[in-house]
C-alpha cells in the first residue's frame, strides 16, 4: 500500500519509498511489551518519530503510537529523556 | 467471558516472594469472581523509565485473564487501594498470547542467535493470521495459532520460508 501512494514522480532526487516495517512476511507484531521494538520508533528525546521518516503506514502508526503510550504509562519507555 | 491482559508494577522494597504472593492474591480475586488466569509471568525487578512514587525500580507482573468484567473491576479496585502496587494496566485483547511475551523473549533471545530467526518467522506468520481474522492459508491449517507455531520447527526450513513468502504476496495483492 505504502509503496504506491504519495510519491511525486518528477522529483529530482528520486528515492524509492521504503515499505512499512510492520507489513510483509516476517513483520513483528506491535506490542506495548516489546520495548526493544518500540525503542526504534522514538527519538533520542523520547518523542514518537513521525511516520514520514520511519515509513510506517498510517494504520500501523496509530497502533504504534498507542503501544508506545501504553509502554510509557508502565514506565517501560520514558516520557522525556534529557 | 472476555480476555484481558493485566500488567502491574509492585513497589521495589518488597521481596520477590512478596511480589509472588501479591500475584497470588490477585489471581485469587479473579478466580473467586468466576474468572481464570490463563498465564502468569513475572518479569522480575526492572528499572523504571522514570520515578513513580519515589521508586526507581519495580516488580513487573503480567497476568493473562479470561474473566468476566466484574472480576477485573474488583481486582482494579483493590489494586488502587493497595500501597504496594505502583501502577496497573488492564487491556482487553482479542487473543491471549500463549507463549512467553516479548519481554521474556527478548531476554532469552540474547543467549542463542539461532532462535532469533526462527522466532521472527513464526511471529510474522501469526501476526498475519491475527490481523485477517484467522484466515488459514498455511496449508489448510484448521486452527491458525498452534499449527503456525509448530510449523517452522517441525518442517524443513526452506519450504516453510517459501510458503510464508508466497502467502504474503497473495495477501498483499488481495489487500487492495
Amino acid at each position: 500500500m505504502s509503496q504506491t501512494t504519495g510519491r511525486p514522480a518528477r522529483r529530482p532526487f528520486f528515492r524509492r519509498r521504503k515499505s512499512c516495517p510492520f507489513s510483509g512476511p516476517n513483520a513483528q507484531k506491535i506490542d506495548y511489551k516489546n520495548t526493544k521494538l518500540l525503542q526504534r520508533f522514538v527519538s533520542e528525546r523520547g518523542k514518537i518519530v513521525p511516520s514520514r521518516i520511519t515509513a510506517v503506514s498510517a494504520k500501523r502508526q496509530r497502533e504504534l503510537a498507542k503501544a508506545i503510550k501504553r509502554a510509557r504509562f508502565l514506565a517501560l519507555l520514558p516520557y522525556v529523556l534529557k | 467471558m472476555a480476555k484481558y491482559e493485566c500488567v502491574f508494577i509492585a513497589r521495589q522494597d518488597i521481596s520477590a516472594t512478596q511480589a509472588e504472593a501479591l500475584t497470588d492474591k490477585y489471581s485469587e480475586i479473579i478466580e473467586s469472581n468466576g474468572g481464570t488466569v490463563a498465564k502468569r509471568e513475572s518479569w522480575g525487578l526492572r528499572t523504571l523509565a522514570y520515578r513513580i512514587r519515589k521508586n526507581r525500580k519495580g516488580h513487573y507482573t503480567l497476568l493473562n485473564l479470561d474473566t468476566p468484567s466484574e472480576a477485573v473491576k474488583e481486582m482494579e479496585r483493590i489494586m488502587r487501594i493497595d500501597e504496594d502496587v505502583l501502577r496497573y494496566l488492564t487491556i482487553r485483547v482479542d487473543e491471549l498470547e500463549e507463549e512467553p511475551s516479548a519481554m521474556l523473549r527478548s531476554r532469552g533471545g540474547r543467549d542463542d542467535r539461532r532462535g532469533g530467526r526462527d522466532r521472527d518467522d513464526r511471529r510474522g506468520g501469526r501476526d498475519r493470521d491475527d490481523r485477517r481474522g484467522g484466515r488459514d492459508r498455511d496449508g489448510g491449517a484448521t486452527d491458525s495459532k498452534p499449527t503456525t507455531d509448530s510449523k517452522p520447527t517441525t518442517d524443513g526450513k526452506p519450504t516453510t520460508d517459501k510458503a510464508v513468502a508466497t502467502d504474503a504476496s497473495a495477501e498483499k495483492g488481495g489487500d487492495k
